[in-house]
């Protein structure tokens, strides 16, 4: 398998963040400044430019107890600051299935 | 059902041990994800959008109720309350912790149920009619060849590390309700015109990037010979299959590019150096698996029963009956589909209490067995006739009597973009809806047979290619956009739908599919006349037109 960093040139069109999923419970996690991961979105670092995108990458994927497949997912920044994800898939990895569990008949 | 032997126990308690340890090598940086994710693969543990998903097999689709029972267990302890049922006779956990993960295999391990062969590119699990051993007409219980076969490829280095993944598929009846025609290897069981019993033998189905409908490579192979052919060609497959690109290495590929006829020459010399050696299987062999499936001790029942001629006058139990129960080849039996397609809710989906009072129901009504069918349904195999109302009200109360057997709304969708890491777009939700709009039973029986699949990516795991009317979910400039085809199917004459016209978003694909089946009910011949049928008489075309003139 072939490191994200090494996948192809990092090229980002706005606003990312580094997201993967936390290793010992599989549920998604960011990114945060403090190089750590949280659950929160809110509390992801953002990057603005590849540079920075590849740095939050490489020291993401250097994480790999902690979580994994790391990958940089495009997000909207508010004019409040409030950060939202940037496409559906995101959204849902984000509020969870969009169809009601059957858990919860 | 079927009894494993000290050496299967051994063997699935050994393999959870030895992941409780690599888990924890894991979860303590012994072991780097590159290094586990092989190991993890191997035991059905995948990486989803929201969590792990975890799969267990149902080999050849039959459960008893203690295992139904773990199942629920497993699902109500180290998940959120539900499983989801599969085409491919399996379980999937959405929710489960990598650290409670060695639990949860070793708690199923207990009932003799295991993950090992539901991932990774090796024999998966081998699949069978939902209907083994209780379908009238049928030539012999298939479970008995899947079992030989399961025993046989189970870690068998040759079949471990394969160019890709290998799926099995054996039926017995003439009519396939094992899909054999989209499988890397498609059995099914005949006889000869001395009355032994064999195997005709399809190879090269397949659906994903590149669908293939597998074709016939032999005729008749005798079944103590049925083994040697198999290895006869995996070896070809094993010598020639594409390593190096990995939409390029199933066997559909390979048979593809060799053609048929090669194919089964090289296939064919194969079998001739190998096909008296080891593998060729003694009588006590097969008469020992046979032995360890055992049959309920039926009764002398009546054709028709009292009970069910009084139930006749209930018009909802009448639906059910005359859409959810099949005969069964004992007098005064019948097998019972379980419909897992509730209106509005995800296809395959059952609750932990579901599953539990399930198996109450089996063990009453049952003799304690559960099937596990490819269209994501269950089925109890083996229902008294008499007990048909009893038993229709209590699955009614558990929300599991929707009178939808392979009607529009009995639909199979992958997980989509809601589950699946792999997803485009999403599938649940179409499902949902389109369950919705064709909620009214008159109005679903009125079109009569008519299966949707759903799919919401090219690997093709809601099988969209074979269904009746298949939709597959791709994305387009950020969106979802939805492709559909009509005219698949997936049984004995298995064919590959066609698109009839651009695709359509996520909010339209309701109403195309409702154009399409209003197309269908005007241009039918008769009420007779399945969708399927109108399809192959008049082509794509009329339909285009219909459903495309306004859009
Ligand atoms: C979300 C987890 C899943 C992942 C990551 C996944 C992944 C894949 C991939 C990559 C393939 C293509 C393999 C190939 O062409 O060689 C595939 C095929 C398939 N999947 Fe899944 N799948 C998932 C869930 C499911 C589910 C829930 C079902 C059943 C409802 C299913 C049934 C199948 C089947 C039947 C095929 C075979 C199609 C063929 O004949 O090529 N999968 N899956
Ligand atoms: S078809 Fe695609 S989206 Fe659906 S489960 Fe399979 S891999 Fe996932």
């Amino acid at each position: 398998m072939t490191s994200p960093l090494e996948q192809k040139k990092i090229k980002i069109a706005g606003p990312s963040v580094v997201t993967a999923n936390r290793t010992w419970d599989g549920i998604v996690v960011y990114r945060t400044a403090a190089k750590s991961w949280s659950a929160d979105l809110s509390e992801a670092a953002i990057v603005r430019n590849s540079d920075e995108a590849k740095a939050l990458l490489a020291e993401s994927v250097a994480d790999d107890v902690g979580a994994i497949g790391p990958y940089i997912a495009p997000v909207q920044v508010g004019a409040d600051g409030k950060i939202e994800p940037g496409n559906l898939r995101e959204q849902i990895r984000r509020t969870g299935v969009t169809i009601g569990q059957s858990a919860q008949v | 059902m079927y009894a494993y032997d000290e050496i299967d126990r051994t063997l699935v308690n050994e393999r959870v041990s030895e992941f409780r340890d690599q888990v924890k090598r894991r979860l303590s940086g012994e072991l780097t994800e590159d290094e586990f994710k092989i190991l993890r693969l191997q035991n059905g543990v995948y990486l989803q959008l929201h969590a792990y998903m975890f799969r267990v097999a149902i080999p050849y689709g039959t459960l008893a109720t203690n295992q139904l029972r773990a199942l629920a267990h497993v699902a109500r302890k180290y998940d959120r309350g539900y499983g989801h049922f599969t085409t491919r006779q399996n379980i999937q956990f959405n929710w489960i912790k990598l650290a409670e993960l060695p639990d949860a295999l070793e708690d199923l391990a207990k009932v003799g149920i295991h993950a090992m062969q539901t991932s990774g590119n090796n024999m998966r699990n081998v699949t069978s009619d939902q209907w083994a051993g209780v379908a009238p007409g049928e030539i012999e219980d298939p479970r008995i060849w899947s079992e030989l076969i399961r025993q046989h490829t189970t870690l068998h280095p040759e079949f471990s590390f394969l160019p890709r993944k290998f799926k099995i598929a054996i039926t017995a009846s003439d009519h396939d309700r094992a899909a054999i025609k989209i499988h890397d290897i498609g059995l099914k069981l005949i006889k000869d015109e001395k009355g032994e019993t064999g195997f005709e033998v399809l190879v090269g189905g397949g659906l994903g990037r590149t669908p293939f409908i597998g074709k016939t490579i032999k005729h008749f192979v005798h079944g103590r010979d049925i083994l040697s052919y198999i290895e006869a060609i995996l070896r070809v497959y094993n010598q020639y299959g594409r390593r190096d690109n990995i939409y390029k290495a199933r066997i559909k590929i390979l048979v593809h590019e060799l053609g048929i006829e090669k194919f089964s020459r090289e296939v064919e010399e194969e079998w001739q150096q190998i096909r008296n050696s080891s593998l060729q299987i003694d009588d006590e062999v097969i008469e020992d698996i046979r032995s360890r499936f055992t049959y309920p001790a039926y009764e002398k029942l009546p054709h028709m029963p009292d009970e069910l001629r009084q139930a006749a006058a209930d018009a909802d139990f009448e639906a059910w009956r005359k859409n959810s129960v099949a005969p069964h080849k004992v007098q005064g039996y019948s097998i019972v589909t379980i419909s897992l397609k509730p209106i509005g809710k995800p296809p395959g989906d059952a609750t932990a209490e579901q599953m539990d009072a399930l198996a109450d129901l089996a063990d009453k009504y049952s003799f304690g067995e559960i099937r596990v069918g490819h269209e994501q349904n269950l089925a109890l195999p083996h229902v008294a006739k008499r007990d048909l109302p009893a038993l229709w009200k209590a699955l009614d109360k558990l929300g599991l009597a929707t009178p939808n057997v392979n009607l529009i709304t009995d639909i199979i969708a992958c997980p989509g973009l809601d589950y699946c890491s792999l997803a485009n777009a999403r599938s649940i939700p179409i499902a949902q809806e389109l369950t919705r709009r064709f909620a009214n039973h008159e109005l679903a029986n009125l079109i009569g047979r008519l299966h949707i699949n759903i799919s919401g990516c090219i690997n093709a795991c809601g099988h969209h290619h074979v269904g009746h009317i298949g939709i597959l979910g791709v994305e387009k400039n950020g969106e979802e956009v939805y492709q559909i085809t009509i005219g698949g199917r997936a049984d004995e004459g298995a064919a590959l739908g066609n698109l009839i016209g651009p695709g359509v978003k996520f909010d339209e694909v309701a109403d195309v599919i409702e154009d399409v089946v209003e197309a269908y009910l005007a241009l039918r011949e008769r009420p007779e006349e399945l969708f399927i049928d109108t399809v192959k008489r008049l082509g794509v075309e009329p339909f285009k037109e219909r459903v495309y003139a306004t859009r």
